[in-house]
């Protein structure tokens, strides 16, 4: 299916070459805006109404940010998504795909077919703060932060326990020292001002990274 | 490991089984204990099957399976358990059977046999109270299937000696084990932290922020998990994962641990997951579905 990139620069998704962005057309019935202003971008699209897809890429944001909202029967031709990744390690294949309640199939398998068709794996959610995954992990790599101050086992215990036991090819502590605890504060603090459950308040291990990072020490 | 030659196992269940072939494989004479004949003698035959597939792969020969099965007993008889340096329950996760077990044995076997727990979810430090031999219970968790999953979760209770937490520690590493050091704590490190997880992925699919297909497709696609949460979940069964959420919620009452309602309108369902044919998808049509 032809579709139409807009990119306005410092994608989090695509900070590098990838096939959904050699693949695009000069037009398309679907519209891919990625990029830090995709929000004001999407002001812009011609023709809104009659393309099949309109796909904006999120960061912590809900999708109704960019949509409106209206009494829980909120839906359209216009998407979220984000490639999923943790900090500032890789992108990953997968790309959550952000629908609202009243969304059109089609417009989902119009969005499904461009991201597939790039070799990209889709997970379709609603639009709740975090998605899928940042709402799952995050309170369980808090609770690991958690655990190591009250000293249940040492860092490298904890993370062979959960690599050995449930086959994770990463333990949470060296996962998140690799893609950055300040990160993982920047999403805690986001989904815990919207939540507001304690799960998602950011570790002391985190807010400690978040301070020393705003130093500018390491 | 000089000090351990004989081992006990209480208990010929799925994880009991699996720990007698880890001890057997590991040369120690092995005694499997149950109350009942045909749970031995079913766990004879998948330790038989186990084996077997072994051979096959080229993993053990055919004599070093001989052996082995040669030092590898089953008994209905708890006084068998008298020869044993060191006995492994692993019976049903509940205190008060598992005071009755050790406090029996207290009864048979020498001053020197080491008590230890596979437990997943209850405390060291109680199990130990009821024991009659405090200093000399001990916490080995094994993953399933044991034998298997190298990790063993290792726990001393508030009264456990310092010197037979080392022996059970060595006697782990001669099995040839991953021992992990953990506090009495709650689920220790895997259920501590495995319990709740799950239970957010079944509060999602409640709250309907994605069908479980999507969810297990993310966290595998997006962390390279090997199974997904809702996968997992079918695979444990929703009755255990109830009886783990309890155990843990009632000790912790971290609301995380809490039981979601979901799962226990699927029980009542009979969508126990993988060994009902329905849980989070549905195994007989092979089609997925949600919760």
């Amino acid at each position: 299916m032809p579709y139409q990139l807009i990119d306005t620069g410092s994608s989090r998704s695509f900070p590098a070459a990838h096939p959904l962005l050699d693949g695009a057309s000069a037009s398309g019935e679907v519209v891919v805006l990625i990029g830090a202003d995709a929000d004001s971008a999407l002001t812009g699209v011609s023709d809104r109404a009659s393309r099949a897809a309109i796909l904006v890429e999120l960061g912590t944001e809900s999708l109704g940010t960019h949509t409106g909202e209206s009494r829980g029967a909120e839906g359209s031709n216009v998407l979220g998504f984000a490639r999923f990744r943790l900090g500032d390690g890789a992108p990953s294949d997968l790309v959550e795909l952000v629908r609202q309640p009243a969304t059109p199939d089609s417009a989902i398998a119009a969005a499904r077919a461009v991201l597939e068709g790039a070799g990209l794996k889709v997970a379709v959610c609603g639009d709740f703060a975090g998605r899928i995954i940042d709402r799952l992990v995050r309170p369980y790599y808090n609770a690991a932060l958690r655990r190591l101050d009250e000293q249940l086992a040492t860092a490298d215990d904890l993370d062979l326990t959960l690599k050995l036991g449930l086959g994770y090819p990463e333990g949470p502590i060296g996962l998140l020292e690799r893609t950055g605890l300040a990160h993982h504060y920047d999403v805690t603090s986001a989904l815990f001002e919207t939540l507001g459950t304690p799960d998602y308040a950011p570790a002391r291990r985190a807010v400690v990274a978040k301070r020393r990072a705003e130093k500018g020490l390491t | 490991m000089s000090s351990i030659k004989t081992v006990g196992v209480a208990g010929a269940g799925t994880m009991g089984a699996g720990i007698a072939i880890v001890a057997a494989r590991a040369g120690f004479r092995t005694i499997l204990y149950d109350t009942r004949q045909d749970t031995l003698d079913r766990a004879r035959r998948q330790t038989e099957g186990f084996f077997a597939k072994s051979v096959q792969r080229g993993k053990l020969t055919a004599q070093a399976v001989e052996t082995i099965m040669a030092n590898l007993t089953g008994t209905t008889e708890m006084a068998a358990m008298a020869e044993c340096d060191v006995v492994i329950e692993a019976v049903f996760e509940d205190l008060k059977v598992k005071h009755g077990l050790f406090s029996d044995l207290d009864a048979i076997c020498p001053p020197h046999t080491i008590f230890a727990s596979n437990t997943s979810t209850l405390s060291i430090t109680e199990i130990a109270g009821g024991s009659g031999r405090p200093e000399r219970v001990v916490g080995m968790h094994f993953c399933l299937p044991a034998q298997l999953m190298k990790l063993i979760e290792m726990s001393p209770g508030l009264t456990t000696a310092p010197e037979v937490f080392d022996t059970a520690w060595k006697f782990a590493e001669a099995m040839g084990q991953r021992p992990v050091k953990t506090k009495d704590n709650p689920g220790f490190i895997l259920n501590y932290f495995l319990v709740p997880f799950n239970n957010d992925a079944i509060r999602m699919v409640e709250a309907g922020v994605a069908e479980p297909a999507d969810i297990d497709r993310a966290i595998k696609a997006g962390l390279g998990y090997p199974m997904g949460p809702l996968e997992l979940l079918d695979l444990i069964g929703l009755d255990t994962q109830l009886l783990l959420c309890e155990a843990l919620h009632g000790v912790t009452n971290d609301p995380r641990a809490a039981c979601p309602p979901l799962v226990k309108r699927m029980i009542a369902a009979n969508h126990l997951g993988r060994k009902s044919g329905r849980g989070f998808y549905n195994y007989d049509k092979d089609a997925m579905f949600g919760g």
